[in-house]
């Protein structure tokens, strides 16, 4: 130890070199060709592994009928009326230009719903509003008559009470380079928006469909980072310099954090690795833990040259008493962010490897670049008169006084916060993924509230035979599922030919509205429908509901927005329903709603498997470093217990939890680990090198890494609370809950683990202490004041 | 200095000498390749055939369709057809009659053996799906002169074939396309490929002939056409079989009586 920080310092200028040399060529990993080459995906199916049940069920039904991705243009008239001469002008405009989208494939609105109807012995079929300049009073009530009792168009084009609309472009993404293709239509579509704003000012025109979402990814990390990024930097002057009151050590720790985030993006390009919404917020997590390797070798030091060691000197005997703890909490931290690869969403696994890589090099950096900058920067340091009474031995003091009733007092809040655990319900809603900052979610919670949500089913009926969506028999059964699912409470819309085939067969008897049901022959409806199709225009097709065999269909139900359980709860009760049918024929469901509702659930189950793989792991690794079974254990309950106070806060006040905070355990109990290593480790050298009391021993360790732990945990807590700012709420809610457990985690290493440590000691320690009282009285007292 | 003058002079005067054609210029020799394209199958009077579809989606799931198909040719008119629908059974006699016109809107009407009625359609959409396959029923109507302008591109050699490649513009507003590119063949002025691009003018399909036969030693048909849908990933292979010309069939044929009888 001594021979290596010797090295360090002699050669601290080629040290520096090599550091900053390394670091160059790792970060040249992120470019390629002079250019930035690490792609931030833009798009859902990201959160998912290749071998997703739920994303491959979606993308067979995709591939049997039509993709589904879309932009919804919202079109809200701020004199609530869709039915007037100018708001339909409008809409129809809107849909002929909707069709220059980039890869649109389909325009659905209600002026070009495919309005059929019988005139004499003709069908007509044309589009409800044909040409802008038709438009008179007459059409314009046939519109609004039509539009609001087409079940296909109520609550999905046209809202109940027709104050808004909506023109949905269905959009096929040629999926090479979905990187730029999302961004491609949302710019495509933004200017179509922005333009009919323009014209139409009395008009609102808002966004929002799957692209929207999409593109949000990225453009909400984006925008978050330029505001995170620069505040976090303050956050660190403002807590290195104010708190240790160095200007120095807070250019070294800054060049430390810079260096780390640097070299693990670098390293992460030369994996050929990819952004994604969590993901993104890696450089953030790596900035806060950097910063903590370096506060605690700082504080050392300050303290060796306060107390009149010099420079060299106080470098030295800091990275001696630093390099385990530190080289231990990283490892630990490491492993903590490591267990995200238990994920079933690939982004969060991304998050934790370069994080842990991002630690492993700051800790790397913190015992090399770092006393190398050190030894070499001018530092002046005030002289101070020995060891003054200051705010942690008047902690240790009350803790030690305090102990008889802190420890039930604290065993009980533990206990009473843990038991909200199960108040968490679990929600992935991703649409809640995004905060009302972001335009996306203004965009669908104003369709969500005046037409329908954002949750959908896709339920593909096969009839298991040639044609056989025509016979009479399986189009009840599908009419009878589709009113099934219609009468359900929080459906908002059933897109289903059942009620084209109905509406075909009151045209051909003369529009009777008593014939509105379906044909009763197989042939009959063959060849209605060969008609309808003979009369619909390009892109208008019917074969985004109909295989090419017409052996199966596709229904579509729109929901109101539901959490991931009533999501599930959906799937199950439509799964028995259709079992209770004992039918001939075979359902497939798939959607993206329930492609996150699922992953929600099963990476729950993973995370609890990876947080438990990493505290057998850590506790192992304590048990060799703290060379003892006993304080192994003991460290279980500290480094537990914030976890479960934590998730009982998040049930109190917020309640629910989604993918982005199934991780949390894992990684805060990487984090918190820390803390306990730095006072048990302490607390044991103080037993068994300087044979102190317990309650002496308690002092100690208040002493000596006390500050350093509360200097850590509010960076920590900075750090995260800058990340809960973000607008991507899976980030922000994951920020929020890690700072809060670090937090109690803190707490309950000064309040509760201390008495617990004073009740636990054993009779030898007991009598080992008299003696050593008896030996040694000096010491005792010295470290008493 | 002087040396480079000449130079650019040089270098401009044969740029211009080397493209062939001038603006307007490439305009009529478009037009006049799709003239002489139509002009070479004019009088074949009448023809009958079968034909069979395939349908294919990403998935790999197929399906067929087969049908008969009878046109008539008319003088300073669209083509008239008869499609007589054969499979799947529960289309099985239902028969199409169209009367397409080169500037007005084309005249179709269908008969439903389950109905036992025959009803007209309104026929200003006649760019969608027909049957479900990648075809629409523009796509199947006759070649009329007036229903385009057209631009001469370049000239081109496809699968060893030297083509013309003429663009065209269709004329009716309905119309699902921005614009058609054709490879038409310089020695008999078949069609040999098609490009069509959609309304943002994105390629969306491609259409092949093959397997060109002459018949009564003049008339030039493909027995096969394939159409890629480049966006959605399916396609429909056309085969047609047993083609005669010149069997004498009439205006009885082709009139909405006649679609109650066809078989």
């Amino acid at each position: 130890m001594e021979k290596y920080s010797d090295f360090i310092l002699r050669n601290r200028l080629l040290v520096i070199a090599a550091v900053l040399i390394f670091v160059g060529i790792a970060f040249s990993g992120a470019f390629k060709d002079g250019q930035w080459n690490i792609p931030f995906k833009s798009d859902y199916k990201t959160f998912f592994k290749d071998n997703n049940k739920q994303l491959n069920d979606f993308l067979s039904l995709q591939k049997i009928y039509s993709k589904s991705d879309n932009v919804a243009f919202i079109v809200a008239p701020k004199d609530g009326n869709v039915f007037t001469k100018e708001t339909l002008t409008a809409i129809w405009e809107l849909t002929n230009e909707a069709w220059q989208v980039t890869y649109n494939s389909r325009v659905d609105s209600i002026t070009n719903f495919q309005y059929s109807f019988a005139e004499g012995d003709d069908l007509m079929i044309e589009d409800l509003v044909l040409e802008a300049d038709m438009l008179d009073d007459e059409l314009i009530a046939r519109a609004k008559r039509v539009s609001l009792s087409e079940p296909i168009l109520k609550k999905k084009l046209i809202s109940e009470n027709s104050d808004a609309a909506v023109v949905n472009v269905t959009i096929r993404l040629p999926a090479i380079d979905m990187t730029a293709e999302v961004p491609e239509v949302a710019a495509s579509v933004r200017a179509i928006r922005d333009d009919f704003a323009k014209r139409y000012p009395d008009i609102q025109f808002m966004l929002s469909g799957m692209i929207m979402m999409n593109t949000s990814f990225p453009e909400a990390s984006k925008a978050d980072s330029s505001v995170k990024i620069p505040l976090m930097l303050l956050v660190v002057i403002l807590a290195v310099g104010l708190l240790l009151r160095t200007i120095t050590g807070t250019f070294a720790t800054l060049l430390i954090i810079l260096t780390s985030v640097l070299g693990t993006m670098g390293i992460w390009g030369w994996l050929g690795g990819y952004l994604t919404g969590p993901s993104a917020g890696s450089p953030t997590v790596i900035l806060t833990l950097a910063v903590a390797d370096c506060v605690h070798v700082l504080s050392t030091f300050y303290y060796n040259m306060r107390h009149g060691m010099d420079k060299n000197e106080a470098i030295k005997d800091s990275l001696r008493v630093n390099m385990q703890p530190v080289f231990l909490t990283s490892i630990t931290t490491a492993i903590g962010f490591l267990t995200m690869n238990f994920s079933d969403a690939p982004p969060f696994a991304h998050l934790g490897n370069m994080v842990a890589i991002g630690v492993m090099l700051a800790f790397a950096f913190s015992v090399t670049i770092f006393p190398a900058m050190l030894s070499l920067l001018p530092i002046k340091v005030k002289q101070t008169a020995e060891h003054k009474v200051d705010m942690m031995d008047k902690l240790a003091n009350f803790v030690i006084g305090n102990r008889k009733w802190l420890l039930p007092v604290s065993t009980v809040v533990i206990i009473g916060f843990a038991s909200f655990v199960p108040s968490n319900q679990l929600n992935d809603d991703f649409v809640k993924y995004f905060d009302e900052r972001v335009p996306f979610r203004n965009a669908t919670d104003f369709m969500q509230e005046h037409l329908s949500g954002m949750t959908t089913l896709e339920l593909s009926f096969d009839s298991n035979k040639s044609s056989g969506i025509n016979d009479p028999k399986f189009l009840k059964f599908v009419a009878d599922f589709s009113d099934w699912l219609r009468e359900m409470e929080k459906t908002d819309n059933v897109n289903t030919i059942t009620d084209t085939l109905k509406r075909l067969n009151r045209n051909m008897h003369g529009d009777d509205p008593a014939w509105y049901i379906l044909p009763d022959q197989q042939e009959l409806a063959a060849q209605y429908l060969l008609l309808y199709e003979l009369s619909l225009p390009q892109g208008l097709d019917v074969n985004n509901q109909l295989n090419v065999d017409k052996s199966s269909t596709r229904v579509i139900a729109t929901f109101q927005n539901l959490t991931s359980n009533e999501i599930l709860e959906l799937e199950q009760k439509v799964l028995r329903h259709f079992n209770e049918q004992n039918s001939e024929y075979g359902l497939s469901l798939a959607s993206p709603s329930l492609m996150f509702a699922h992953i929600g659930s099963t990476n729950i189950v993973s995370m609890l498997k990876g947080s438990s793989l990493a505290l057998i792991l850590i506790s192992i690794l304590l048990g060799f470093a703290l060379r003892s079974v006993k304080f192994g254990l003991i460290s279980l309950i500290p480094n537990l217990t914030p976890a479960a106070v934590g998730f009982g806060v998040w049930g109190l006040f917020v309640g629910e939890v989604g993918l982005g905070l199934s991780v949390v355990m894992g990684v805060t109990l990487g984090i918190i680990v820390d803390d306990t290593v730095h006072f048990l480790s302490k607390y044991i050298r103080a037993r068994r090198e300087k044979g102190l009391s317990s309650e002496d021993a308690v002092r100690y360790s208040f002493a000596s890494v006390g500050r350093a732990l509360w200097i850590t945990t509010m960076v920590l807590i900075a750090g995260f609370g800058v990340m809960a700012t973000s607008s991507f709420k899976v980030n922000a809610d994951m920020g929020l809950l890690t700072a809060v457990t670090i937090l109690i985690a803190l707490i309950i290493d000064f309040l509760f683990l201390p008495p617990l440590l004073m009740l636990l000691k054993s009779k030898k320690d007991k009598e080992a202490e008299r003696e050593a009282k008896l030996k040694n009285p000096e010491l005792a007292r010295a470290t008493r004041e | 200095m002087k040396l480079l003058q000449v130079g650019l002079l040089t270098l401009s005067s044969m740029l211009a000498f080397s493209s062939p054609v001038f603006a307007g210029e490439a305009e009529d020799k478009g037009l006049a390749i799709s003239k002489e394209s139509k002009n070479r199958d004019l009088g074949w009077r009448d023809s009958q055939a079968e034909m069979e579809m395939l349908l294919k989606n990403q998935h790999g799931e197929t399906s067929t369709r087969q049908m008969k198909i009878k046109s008539m040719e008319q003088e300073n008119d669209g083509d008239k057809s008869l499609t007589i629908f054969n499979s799947p059974n529960d289309v099985k006699g239902t028969a199409f009659l169209s009367f397409s016109h080169p500037t007005t809107n084309d005249e179709q009407w269908l008969y439903l053996p389950a109905l036992k009625r025959v009803k007209r359609i309104s026929s200003r959409n006649k760019s969608g799906s027909f049957m479900g396959s990648e075809f629409s029923f523009e796509d199947l109507t006759s070649f009329e002169i007036e229903k385009y302008d057209y631009k001469y591109i370049k000239d081109e050699t496809i699968n060893g074939v030297d083509c013309w490649v003429v663009e065209q513009y269709p004329r009716d507003k309905y119309s699902g396309y921005k614009r058609r590119v054709v490879w038409i063949d310089k020695a008999e002025y078949r069609t040999q490929k098609t490009d069509f691009y959609d309304r943002k003018n994105t390629l969306l399909k491609t259409l092949t002939f093959s397997q060109y036969n002459q018949y009564v030693n003049k008339y030039w048909r493909a027995s096969q056409l394939e159409m890629v849908n480049h966006q959605s990933g399916k396609s429909t292979l056309l085969t047609w079989k047993n083609y005669q010309f010149q069997k004498g069939l009439d205006e009885k044929d082709f009139n909405k009586n006649a679609l109650k009888r066809a078989r």
